[in-house]
């Protein structure tokens, strides 16, 4: 019993961490109809940022979580300047073929350049522990508190992207550019802003989500991204690329997948689960869990 | 006089590639004994050879059908694990002793080939679920079956992670299977070559025939395809299978030309040259849609690495960037951004250079921007 | 087999709903050799959703298709094309970055009859083959007067000569039906005059059966010997040319009621 609720927990922990970042990617998806494939690089530039700003909050006497606004700065910065620098450019001249090849372009040039630079790669560095130990006991389990956190910071964060989405102007640009490009321009929508503005907040969300891992993985390595990102991606085309709550369903689905599979099975079958996930859903439906299939007009 | 135009190419293009091959024998020859040759350029040569085949197979996907696919990588290492392991086992029967004779190079053709039917196997069972995705669905799908291909190998206890360099599979490898040495690299590298050449042959027969057009014509508009009565769903798995029996092919070779195998080297993005990136970065380098482009881009990025890591002025350099070489994948993101953005057709858009028609084709291309020239001159002075 | 009272179209209460949204119902149309029907209505009547059931692009959800007396619903667009259908498309979709010749080339390719074996080793049967593709081809060009083009990258045509080389190329895949539409939008009124001339020239060359959806009245009265029209995905009117023309229903149709 104690076994099965340990991974519960894991799972739900890891999954809300896949929920933060699969959000990312279905929000840039939707807008812009591009996987981006750096998005998991963005977790490792927040990872990294993090392991420089944690040490000036220990000297200012600040809780160390408070880094992580630093960190959501700079992942959205760089959010920003990818889409301004790389993808828009091919997007006007190129086809989605090459938009893609751009983005897998930058995916490497993030983790080679992270590794290139003296002060950040190539080898892993530690990070200190961000919350504090201990959690509170259930059925023989400890619930620390990180866990705790993880998953009610990622709930929380999703519930107040939901209202953005919904309720303000700007999250409601974001909805209208994602169903109809051209019909958000004639309507006075400022897409190209709304895009950037999407951007910002999908790497913000991978600056938490960084936090979130290195609070329970203080390791960070330049690579920690792609693997993790890989994953995510997998949640968001589950639960629906495109869909927000989508992400969110998607997200928990994995995370508690290769919790599972970790305990039950085999750690080293738990990536190859979650690959097969995505070649079924793929083949089957590939519109996701909460996806509608869109045909192509002919 | 032969008047047929065609016939008057395949004359022209194979006493090309004669005079090419007498020369270069003429050269081995006289250096072969040579340090320079036997330990630079042989090994070179080989290298080159089964990049320019993974580079042009992956262009038959990538640049004539259209598809972004990222598990070519897998496919050479199915190719190459299968030709190792074959060659090991001939070896271990009994039909062959040494790396020499009738019975070697029978091995040694038998594995090439076997490598590459069966990466087309694999090229088929990738190719069927793919049928149903298209664009960024199928990059990610081949991008995990890539993955998954080389998980499996790794798994596999007779091949495994650390390679066929340590275990009881390998012990024996390098002086047995097919791993050549430096000396049996000089004395093989015909092999390599007359295997690239048909390997070109083959895609070239394949691309100027109703298969390249059907497959072009998917690329364009598969709607338009299928209602111009193209079957698309076997060109395009076909289209797989048979790329993927090239990559096997180039598999094979690497093989030979490498003593150990190691499935670190296959992965999608590592920091080697073996990575399904890199290749991709030589088909958008040279050109989606032309082999020929794919031929110079892969000696281009062979000629580029090598420089990166063992180029004597690399020293010269300020030490930052020294350490940006140390990462030679950071290059190649680097010429890939570059190329998509500045250039995305590559060097050679869909050019196929044509010994035949060097000349006219030289002629019509400076006809051409005379005629520009003079549009733009009459343009300007309606102004 | 079919003998001269079987329709080469035929469809029994064809129709397809989406989701909740009925797009067509109820369409039953005929059409024999050598004939050619005209296919109208307002925009948004369903009818190049019909088009699309035809060539298999969508599965009805009622009703069949028949092409010669053979039942052909629920089969795969190039299923649709080796039984005879050919098409055109609303919005041109030519093979852009291949030259005239070949987007009709590439419409020969379920007929070309060497392998991969041919190919590999060239032998004079796959020789003979392209020569003969290429005549053919050349053939069909000469018909809308484009074969000195035959070398020019197909975007690269103006747009009047595009929509020409899409009706060649669906001429190259040896219909029985030929399913035309909207081939004269976007023509000035010379342009249009020609592809009338070109679609005669078509009749009397193939004797195939033809199938127009097409918004310009002066083409759709000139040409068509029967006109079915639709609105909302149901047919309002059936009959020649001049009854349509005077039909309360159709008038109303087209002015919005």
């Amino acid at each position: 019993m104690s076994t099965f609720l340990q991974t519960l927990f894991v799972g739900l922990r890891l999954g809300s961490i896949y929920a933060l970042v699969a959000l990312g990617y279905t929000m840039v998806y939707g807008i812009i109809r591009l996987i981006n494939f750096a998005h998991g690089d963005f977790i490792m530039v927040g990872g990294y940022t993090m392991i420089f700003t944690v040490p000036v909050m220990i000297a200012l006497g600040l809780p160390l979580w408070v880094s992580v606004f630093l960190a959501i700065l700079v992942c959205a910065l760089v959010g920003m300047a990818t889409e301004l620098v790389a993808y828009r450019p091919v997007r006007k001249k190129g086809t989605s073929m090459t938009a893609l090849i751009t983005a897998i372009a930058v995916s490497l040039l993030l983790e080679n350049l992270a590794q290139a630079i003296p002060q950040i790669g190539p080898n892993p560095k530690v990070a200190n522990k961000i919350f504090a130990a201990g959690g509170i006991r259930i059925a023989n389990v400890t619930l620390d508190w990180t866990t705790i956190l993880t998953i009610c910071i990622s709930v929380i964060v999703m519930v107040i992207l939901y209202q953005f989405t919904q309720k303000t102007k700007i999250g409601r640009a974001m909805r209208c550019v994602s169903e109809d490009k051209p019909a958000s321009i004639l309507m006075g929508i400022n897409v190209n802003r709304t895009i950037v503005t999407t951007f910002a907040i999908g790497s913000s969300l991978a600056a938490i989500a960084a936090l979130m891992y290195i609070a329970q993985y203080p390791k960070v390595y330049t690579t920690m991204g792609s693997i993790l990102g890989l994953k995510a991606f997998v949640a968001a085309v589950l639960g629906g690329i495109g869909i927000i709550p989508g992400a969110m369903l998607g997200g928990f689905v994995i995370g508690l997948v290769e919790s599972f599979t970790t305990s039950y099975v085999s750690s080293s079958m738990a990536d190859a689960f979650v690959f097969l996930i995505l070649i079924i859903v793929l083949i089957i439906k590939p519109a996701g869990i909460l996806g509608k299939n869109m045909g192509e007009k002919v | 006089m032969i008047k047929n135009k065609t016939l008057q190419g395949y004359i022209l293009n194979t006493l090309v590639i004669a005079v090419l091959l007498i020369g270069f024998s003429f050269i081995k020859e006289a250096f072969g004994k040579a340090g320079d040759f036997k330990l630079i350029l042989a090994p070179s040569i080989w290298q080159c050879c089964y990049l320019i085949v993974l580079a042009a197979s992956l262009n038959l996907t990538l640049g004539f059908l259209g598809q972004l696919s990222l598990g070519h990588c897998g496919f050479m290492a199915v190719g190459a694990y299968s030709a190792a392991l074959l060659s090991l086992a001939a070896e271990r029967a009994g039909i062959f002793k040494e790396k020499s004779g009738i019975a070697f190079i029978l091995v040694l053709v038998g594995c090439i080939l076997i490598a590459g039917l069966l990466a087309a196997i694999v090229g088929l069972l990738v190719g069927i679920p793919a049928l149903r995705l298209k664009g960024d669905y199928l990059a990610i799908i081949t991008l995990g079956f890539g993955m998954i291909i080389v998980n499996i190998i790794n798994n596999l206890p007779f091949a495994g992670q650390e390679g066929l360099a340590l275990g009881s599979a390998s012990a024996s490898l390098y002086k047995n299977g097919l791993g050549f040495g430096t000396a049996l690299k000089v004395t093989y590298i015909w092999v390599a070559i007359a295997v690239t050449v048909i390997c070109i042959a083959m895609m070239f027969m394949y691309v100027r025939s109703k298969y390249g057009r059907a497959i072009r014509a998917i690329r364009d508009d598969e709607i338009a395809a299928s209602a111009s009565g193209i079957n698309t769903a076997f060109y395009k798995v076909f289209t797989f299978a048979y790329s993927a029996f090239f990559a096997g092919v180039a598999g094979a070779l690497y093989a030979c030309a490498n003593a150990t195998l190691s499935t670190a080297s296959f992965a999608f993005a590592n920091g080697g040259i073996l990575n399904s990136t890199f290749v991709v970065v030589m088909v958008v380098l040279g050109g989606m849609g032309s082999l020929t482009g794919s031929i110079v881009a892969a000696i281009v990025m062979f000629l580029v690495n090598y420089q990166i890591k063992n180029g004597l002025w690399v020293k010269l350099l300020p030490l930052w960037l020294q350490n940006i070489f140390a990462f030679p994948m950071l290059v190649y993101a680097v010429i890939l951004i570059i190329v998509i953005m500045f250039r995305p057709k590559g060097i050679f858009g869909t050019y196929e250079l044509s010994l035949r028609n060097f000349f006219s084709d030289m002629k019509t291309q400076r006809q051409n921007r005379l005629a520009q020239k003079q549009e733009n001159k009459e343009a300007l002075s309606h102004e | 087999m079919s003998d001269e009272r079987t329709p080469i179209l035929e469809t029994r209460k064809l129709g397809i709903t989406f989701g909740g949204l009925v797009a067509v119902s109820d369409f039953n149309i005929q059409v024999f050799k050598g004939e050619l029907v005209g296919l109208i209505g307002p925009n948004g009547a369903g009818k190049t959703t019909v088009f699309n059931m035809l060539t298999g692009v969508y599965k009805p959800t009622e009703g069949s298709v028949l092409l010669d007396g053979q039942v052909l619903n629920g089969k795969k667009t190039h299923q649709f094309v080796a039984a005879g259908v050919a098409r055109t498309f609303q919005n041109i979709r030519l093979f852009k970055q291949m030259t005239v010749l070949e987007n009709v080339l590439a419409a020969f390719t379920k007929d070309v009859k060497y392998g991969m074996l041919d190919s590999l080793f060239r032998t004079p049967r796959f020789w003979k083959t392209e020569k003969e593709l290429k005549v053919k081809a050349l053939d069909l060009l000469s018909i809308f007067h484009l074969e000195d083009k035959a070398d020019y990258i197909a975007s690269n045509l103006p747009y009047g000569q595009q929509r020409k080389l899409e009706i060649a190329r669906a001429l190259a895949t040896d219909m029985k039906l030929l399913l035309l539409d909207e081939p004269a939008a976007g023509m000035n009124p010379t342009e249009t005059a020609e592809l009338l001339d070109c679609i005669n020239a078509i009749r009397n060359r193939f004797g195939i059966a033809i199938l127009l959806i097409e918004h310009d009245m002066s083409l759709v009265m000139n040409i068509c010997e029967r006109i079915q029209v639709i609105d909302y995905g149901i047919t309002i009117a059936k009959g020649l040319p001049d009854e349509i023309a005077n039909n309360p229903k159709v008038i109303a149709a087209y002015l919005g009621q």
